[in-house]
């Protein structure tokens, strides 16, 4: 049997999805990145910075820890990947790291971003308050609310936080008045989007950057277990950055079974949902061709979930074409089911995960585990910025 | 014949064209602000269908947007609406929006249904090139529609001249890289700009937008191309949603004096 093609083409494509779709006023700066990105990420003086970073700044490689009470409670045995542990608390960090470096090689003096829970615009703050570089993010105003410590995180590390008031005032519209901004910025500015969505070469540079956990896991696991072919590989999906991380090094080996966890909100069919690959149908979003959820018209609908980090209307397009391809299964995760996952998690293990990670986490509750199976989640983030949500929620 | 490349071939200079969004600021609002702008003197209108996430527009596009869709604008009923259009209006229309509303209602049915209205031309911003070429230039040609692509100061001299072969109406030249609305102080680096496109002499008549709001500011678009096109100025006199169309004809002599 043929090998499916997971991997981007010359045009920019996974299958059917992809592309730039993008206002000719972006044209050069995605041309720049499309034909320079695999040579400066190539480039060995490149490869030792960010090395470097990841080790001393960062903190990687992340720990695998094989999560024993969860495991007894389930029958497995889980190991969660620890990118909660990382410098500033989740897995963003690994693409902004990379993009800062890349900014600096394409000499671009103002770095902007989108945020939903505001990890991305925190980490995004970080690595340019580390360069010295201009740093403008946008964040929808309902988010600015819900994830306030983030804010203030951001504005410390000398970040302008500009508010994204149109539509639902929240990730979509942040990652619009991003692009916006280049628009009318685009010689001096670089744009770090936040997961592996927009137009080509992001989705691709994206998932290149967060590669290093599945690069890392493999190898913790072979220490740990003798293989690096676990049963089952679960992650949650916003956009798809840190499950794309997560599956990135398993994709070709076919045994392993991928499981994706979007958001269902109140519901899948509540109308308040982020589960785009139930509710999505093909279309173009920001730059991409790929499964977002929009009316018969083409208008996208604004999506819901309790955590800000996927709270976003479609998904990458390499999750599109995975989805379309069936290498990985995609399930829907309700808020309540993530909340209670997080207590859980909480309680057996003493690690207050992320409400995003939650999702991922959730599933477990729904897997006919057999002894031996070998189970790896991403820990996307921490709890930390969601104590406002958990104290709500849970009355503490 | 296509109405546009009429229009061109008669009018060399001074053509005014005019961008409104279909739907606002009331959704019967369409086709009564198109022939009010051709009995104001208007040479050629573009009829924005609305999107939720219009990324190259700023805050008065984006707003006008929305209301029209929270009006029930879709383009099935713009296409009902404009079922009429030949009966009430003779002046080139083109139709302007984003790639992903046309790609729902299935971009050969778009075209079928803008050519059985009399629309004579499309512009779509976030529609490559190369996906335009690939997927669907055969559905624009055969429908007769021109596909209308932009320039920016950043476009270079070999993709304006890919553009001008692919281009069959004219090519819309934007003042600057910006979003539609923008605040634009018009420095000389346009000037040359705008020359530097002039001097390739190119297949297609230049159309300048962005930023043309006035009169100084037509009449300057004019010095190096066939027209220019107003939107935001434009749409901001729709506001005034009771009485919308009694500022059209004072609007259109303000521009062109
Ligand atoms: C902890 C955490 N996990 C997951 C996500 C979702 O993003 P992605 O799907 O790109 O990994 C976010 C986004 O903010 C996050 O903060």
């Amino acid at each position: 049997m043929k090998i499916m093609d997971y991997r981007v083409n010359e045009k920019g494509y996974y299958g059917d999805f992809g592309g730039a779709y993008i206002p000719e006023m972006l044209y050069p700066n995605i041309e720049e990145l499309r034909n320079t990105y695999l040579d400066i990420i190539a480039q060995p003086e490149f490869q030792v910075e960010l090395q470097n970073l990841l080790k001393d700044y960062v903190g990687r490689p992340s720990p695998l820890f094989l999560a024993k009470r969860l495991s007894a409670k389930y029958g497995a045995n889980i190991f969660l990947k620890r990118e909660d542990l990382n410098h500033t608390g989740a897995h963003k960090i690994n693409n902004t790291v990379g993009q800062i470096i890349l900014a600096e090689k394409l000499g671009k003096k103002r770095i902007i971003a989108e945020t939903g829970a505001g990890q991305h615009g925190v980490a995004t703050a970080t690595v340019c308050a580390l360069k010295g570089l201009e740093c403008v993010i946008y964040m929808g105003e309902v988010d600015i609310k819900r994830q306030a410590p983030n804010v203030a995180r951001m504005k410390m590390m000398g970040a302008t936080v500009i508010p994204a008031t149109s539509g639902s005032k929240t990730l979509k519209d942040a990652t619009n008045e991003a692009m916006r901004d280049w628009i009318n910025n685009p010689v001096d500015t670089h744009y770090i989007i936040g997961s592996v969505v927009g137009p080509h070469p992001y989705p691709d540079m994206v998932s290149l950057f967060q590669s290093v956990i599945s690069e890392e896991t493999k190898k913790q696991l072979i220490e740990q277990t003798g293989s690096d072919q676990p049963d089952y590989v679960l992650a949650c999906v916003g956009g798809g950055s840190n499950a794309m991380g997560m599956f990135y090094h398993f994709l070709e080996d076919e045994k392993v079974r991928l499981i994706a966890a979007e958001a269902a909100g109140l519901g899948v069919n509540s109308g308040h949902s982020a589960a785009t690959s139930v509710l999505g149908k093909e279309g173009v979003l920001h730059g991409s061709r790929t499964l977002l959820m929009q009316t018969e018209d083409g208008q996208v609908v604004e999506p819901y979930s309790i955590s800000a980090g996927l709270d976003y209307p479609g998904i990458g397009p390499q999750h599109a074409h995975l989805h379309k391809s069936k290498r990985v299964e995609y399930v829907s995760i309700t808020d309540d089911e993530a909340m209670q996952a997080c207590m859980l998690l909480s309680k057996l293990e003493g690690i207050i995960p992320a409400i995003e990670t939650g999702h991922a986490l959730a599933q477990l509750e729904k897997m006919e585990l057999k002894k031996d199976d070998v189970v790896v989640i991403c820990l996307s983030g921490r709890g930390d910025k969601d104590l406002d949500t958990f104290m709500k929620y849970f009355n503490l | 014949m296509n109405r546009l490349k009429e229009l061109f071939d008669q009018k060399k200079n001074n053509i005014l064209s005019i961008y409104f969004t279909a739907g606002y600021p009331e959704i019967g609002a369409t086709l009564k602000i198109a022939e009010a702008l051709e009995k104001a003197g208007a040479d050629f209108l573009e009829i924005g269908f609305p999107y939720s996430d219009p990324l190259a527009d700023g805050p008065v596009i984006q707003n006008s947007s929305q209301v029209a869709i929270e009006n029930g604008m879709t383009l099935k009923i713009l296409f009902q609406q404009l079922k009429d259009l030949r009966s009430r209006v003779s002046i080139p229309i083109l139709l302007m929006g984003y790639a992903n509303p046309m790609i729902q209602y299935g971009v050969a049915n778009f075209c079928k249904a803008a050519a059985e209205v009399g629309v004579d031309g499309v512009i779509v911003p976030d529609l490559p090139l190369s996906e335009y070429e690939e997927l669907y230039k055969d559905d624009f040609i055969k429908n007769g529609l021109s596909n209308i692509f932009l320039v920016t100061p950043q476009t270079s001299e070999e993709r304006i001249r890919k553009i001008d072969s692919l281009s069959t109406g004219f090519i819309y030249l934007l003042s600057s890289s910006a979003t539609t609305g923008k605040d634009l102080n018009v420095s000389d680096a346009i000037g040359d700009y705008y020359q530097r496109v002039k001097d390739m002499n190119l297949n297609n008549p230049l159309i300048i937008g962005f930023g043309i709001s006035d009169k100084q500011s037509f009449d300057r678009a004019n010095k190096y191309a066939a027209g220019a096109i107003v939107g935001t100025a434009f749409v901001k006199t729709l506001s005034d949603s009771t009485n919308y169309l009694a500022h059209i004809p004072s609007f259109i002599k303000k521009i062109k004096g």
